[in-house]
Formats: C-alpha cells, structure tokens, sequence
C-alpha cells in the first residue's frame, strides 16, 4: 500500500516536471531564429538610432551631436531635399502603370485559354531577373545611338533622345524598368484577388442585362480596390529601397536627376564616411515610410471597398 | 423558334471564338514586349562586337560566336564569383530552412508562454528597412572582422528569416494535427514531432521559400557591393556589375555575363515555378 502510494507520487512529480520542461520547450524552438532577429535587426536599429545623433567617420570616436544631423539634413542639404523630390518622382512615374497593366495582364489570364502558363511565364521572367541583368539590359536596350529603343521610335519618324544621360528622360526611363520588372508580382496579386470574387455576383449581374465592359467596371474593380491598394503601398515603398538598378543604370546622374533616397544614403554612408548622417536619413525614411503607409491606410478608408 | 434558339447558340460561341482571338492577340503582343529585352540580351551576347554596333540592328547574330563567352570564362575570376555565390546561397537557404521551420513550428503547435508577443515581434521585423539596419550592421562586421568575407551574407540570412517562418507557420495550420496528437501519445518527443511529422508534410512550402531565398539570395546586390571589396570574394552579380567598369563598354560582354548570371534563377524557376506562384500570392492575399 504504502509503497504504491510512493510510486504514484513519484509518477505524479516525474509528470509535472515534465510539463513544466514542456512548457518552456518551445523556446528551444524559435532560439536560432530569435538570436538572429536580436543580433541582426533590433540591435542594429538601436545602434543606428543612437549613431543617428552623433557624427561620426568610423576612425576617430563618435560624437554627441544630438539632433543637429536631422536638423542639417532638413534645413542645409539641398541635396537631400531634392533626392527625396527625385524619389517622389519616381514614385509619381511608376505608379500608374503598375497598377494598371498588370491588371489588364491578369484580367486576359483570368480566362480559361489555352497556353496559359506559358503566357505567365512570360511576365514572371523579368521578375526573376537580378537587377544587374536588368540594368544593363535596358542600359543597352537605351542606348541613344545603338539602342533598340530609339531604333524601334525611327521606324516612327520620332528622334529619341539619349535616355539615360537626359536629366529629363532618365527617371522615367528608370521607372519604366521598374514597372516592367513587377508586371508580374502585380500580376499574381490580380489573380489571387481576381480569384476572391465569387462568381454569382457576376450571373446575377449578366441576368440584369450587364455586358462585360459594365460587369469589369461594377463588380471587378470595385472588389479588387484591397489589391490596388497594396500594390500602391507597396510599389511607393519599393522606391525608397532601390539601389542595384540606380548604381547599374545611372549612378545617380545626370547632375542628381536619378538620385534616389537609398542611393544618396549610402554615398552618404560609405562614399564620404557619414555615418551618423546617414544613419539620421535612415531614420527619415523610416518615419516616410510609416507616415506614407498610414496616409495610404486611411485613404483607402474613402474607396477601398473590402 | 428553335431555328432562333440555334442561331444565338452558335452567335454566342462565334462571340467566346472572337474573345479567345481578341485575348491570345493582344498576350502575344504583351508577351512578346515583356520578353524583347531577354532577346536583345541574348541575342547580343552571341555577336562579334563590330555586329553589336550595327545599324539597323540585327535582331539574329549574323555569325554567330561565343567569343563574349570566352572573354567572360577566360578571365580566371569569373568562375570563382560563380562558386561564391552557389556557396552563399546554399548555406543561406539551408540554414534559412532549419531556423524558420523550427520556429514555425513552435509557434503553430507548441505553447509557451509569451508566444503571441514573441511572433508578432517577429512579424514586425519584416516592415523594417534595410537601410536602417545595413549600416550599423556594417559597423558591427567591421568590428568582428566579417567585413570582407562571406559570413555577413550568410549569417543574418540563415538565422533571421521573419518572411520564411510566416509562410511556413501559415503552412503548417493547413496541416491535419491528428498524425502529430497520436505520436505524441505515443510517447514521440516535441523534436521528434517535428523531425518525423511536421518537416515531411511541410515540403511543399519549404519548396516555396527555398525557392524564394535562393533567388534572394543570388540576386542580392546590396549585400556583397557593401561588405565585400576584394576582387576574389566578389559574388557574379557584383562581378558583372562591378566589372562593366572595366571592360570598356563591350555589350556582347556585357550581355554573356547577364545570361550567366540569369541563368540559374531561370532553371530553379522553371523547374519549381509552381511553389513560387504559391509564394508570392500567399502574403499578398493576407495583406
């Protein structure tokens, strides 16, 4: 008797050892990924906060300046300003494309036809591409006097111009390559929220007699006002974080026309050794970012219908 | 009657005929348009450098040569960038794998305490700029020493993947949790569970994000243009990119070094293409 008591108290101590072990093994789980986000992401935004109000080289040690780089970068460099002008630019060309044509594309593939993975394969392509490939494709592609671009305007009679040496042509040049290469992420997004909409709402509209143009316009754009949004939001920030195609492209120029944030950033950062400076422009654009995000969230409220 | 009711049948059919016609018409054109500068490129690349230069262009190399080829291959480095960044990416894939399917599935099966906070957390990391993080994350290689060798293009990539242990922990709730239940009262431990059950079932996702990381991980241009400057670590993007300096302006250079670098993300692409629809569509449709 007294002996099986003992061992049910043993079982009993043994088993919520257990569960507490248990309870606690999940951590075991996600530690490799939770060192990881500490290390390479919370730290160095805490470091690249506090490098922010300090100047520093990288040789002599950093010094407390407190918000001077912000108050320099907003009120001295004329540079900064008309990089953030430029980025808005950018963001200005691509985005009307971007939300239209790969909704034509996905509208098309949205049918039953033939030959339809081909045809998306087909768009997917430039995705997939590095943009190093890309950049200099299209560096090729412009070219003023060699180039396919211009070859293809003279069987128009048009002259065009050496693109990307044109302070005026060389941000929607660049812009187009941008757009061209997210034809077909938009793509999918159209499929996935053409998809979502319940096909009823289209019988019940072609019995009250709507054709298809009336049908697009009443049914599929109103429902797929979520994804256009997205693309939006998403297709602005994607212009503050490009790099690799300006470098490949352009370099910045000519004279600054093609500077955009992340570029002007780092030459900040590894060109003149600013690193605090570039560490406060990094947190502007933080602070842009969010803020676009937050306006685009409560404009969509008005005409996003979900 | 009838005779009416067999017209408009067959004008219906002849009107879904006209839609077809008008459909495939204009993805050709479009088609065509979104792949004419992976012509040029190719094309380019298989001409002598006085063809390049010619005008009217020639849309198919007259005479043919891989002299651009052999140019590219000659110059000794060129195979070392390409065996750098088939060794980035797959220890930034392997390890991205491990981490983020461990993580996924804690969060999707295990409880602990604080897991709601510690995935949203996670979460958030994925709206963080890189521009915020790059530079003190260069600081701090340059402090350990890393700058100027691979580890700051595989490290943070293997053991910091928010995107990859989303999509895989949104996997695994579209699994049946049954088969994990009876193990476990079979006496199966939590690692068991995953190694046994969970990873195998998970495969297709971890396809997606294999593919996903291995394309991010090739196409990574940033990375290795900030934390690598000797010529024999360079990746082939950084290679190409870097060299165009160089190589005074030869486009079928140029051009052969563009189908080189894009070649292996086209095969992994081709062969996989499915998974990666799957993944871009995933987070859109959340979002």
């Amino acid at each position: 008797m007294a002996q099986s008591q003992v061992l049910t108290r043993l079982v009993a101590k043994t088993k919520t050892r257990e569960i507490r072990w248990h309870r606690y093994e999940g951590y075991l789980f996600v530690a490799p990924l939770l060192i990881g986000i500490v290390a390479f992401i919370f730290l160095p935004i805490a470091a690249s906060l506090y490098m922010s109000f300090h100047t520093w080289d990288m040789v002599s040690p950093p010094e407390l300046v407190g918000l001077k780089n912000y108050a320099r970068l907003v009120s001295r460099d004329r540079i900064f300003w008309k990089v953030l002008g430029n980025t808005f630019k950018y963001a200005g060309w691509i985005i009307v494309p971007s939300v239209t044509f790969p909704l034509i594309l996905a509208a098309l593939l949205d049918r039953p036809i033939r030959l339809r993975y081909l045809y998306r394969l087909a768009f997917f392509l430039p995705l997939v591409t590095s943009v190093v490939a890309v950049g200099l494709m299209f560096r090729w592609l412009y070219d003023g006097e060699f180039g396919l671009i211009n070859y293809t305007l003279s069987w128009v009679r048009i002259d065009g111009p050496n693109w990307l040496s044109d302070v005026f042509w060389a941000m929607p040049a660049v812009a187009m390559v941008t757009v061209w290469q997210g034809l077909g992420y938009n793509m999918v997004l159209y499929l996935a929220g053409l998809q979502g909409i319940p096909d009823h709402l289209y019988e019940a509209a072609t019995i009250d007699g709507a054709g298809p143009f009336s049908r697009f316009f009443q049914i599929t754009i109103p429902l797929l006002t979520p994804t256009m949004f997205f693309i939006l939001v998403m297709s602005v920030i994607g212009t503050f974080q490009t790099f690799g195609l300006i470098y490949v492209m352009t370099q910045g120029g000519p004279i600054n026309s093609t500077n955009v944030y992340i570029y002007y950033l780092w030459q900040m950062a590894f060109g003149s050794s600013k690193m605090g400076y570039a560490s406060a422009m990094a947190w502007i654009l933080a602070m842009v970012i969010f803020t676009i995000t937050m306006i685009q969230v409560r404009l969509a409220r008005l005409w996003v219908h979900y | 009657m009838r005779a009416a009711r067999v017209e408009r049948v067959a004008s219906l059919k002849q009107q879904e005929l006209l839609a077809n016609i008008v459909t495939h018409i204009l993805l050709i054109v479009l088609g065509l348009a979104a792949l004419a500068p992976f012509w040029w490129m190719i094309s380019t690349s298989f001409k002598t450098e006085f063809e390049a230069f010619q005008i009217p262009p020639t849309w198919l190399p007259l005479e043919p040569t891989l002299e651009a080829y052999g140019d590219l291959f000659l110059d000794q480095l060129f195979g070392i960038f390409l065996y750098n960044s088939v060794k980035i990416a797959v220890l930034s894939v392997g390890g991205q794998l491990i981490t983020s399917s461990l993580a996924a599935f804690a969060f999707a099966r295990l409880d602990f305490p604080g897991k709601n906070v510690l995935f949203i957390i996670v979460l958030s990391t994925m709206m963080v700029p890189y521009a915020v993080t790059v530079i003190p994350l260069y600081i701090v290689m340059h402090r350990v020493g890393w700058v100027n060798t691979h580890l700051p293009l595989i490290v943070p990539a293997m053991l910091s993947s928010a995107y990859g242990t989303f999509l895989l922990r949104q996997f695994m709730f579209s699994l049946p949790i049954e088969l994990e239940d009876a193990a476990r009262i079979d006496g199966c431990s939590s690692f068991g569970i995953y190694r046994r059950i969970a990873l195998p079932l998970m495969k297709p996702a971890l396809a997606t994000l294999g593919v996903f990381s291995f394309m991010a991980s090739w196409n990574n241009f940033f990375g290795p243009f900030i934390f690598l400057d000797r010529k024999y670590l360079f990746t082939v993007q950084l290679g190409v990119a870097l060299v165009q300096r160089q190589w005074y302006t030869s486009w079928p250079r140029l051009m052969a070094g563009s189908v080189v670098v894009t070649l292996p993300v086209l095969l992994v692409f081709l062969l996989l293409q499915r998974y990666f629809v799957r993944g871009i569509s995933l987070p859109g449709i959340k979002g």
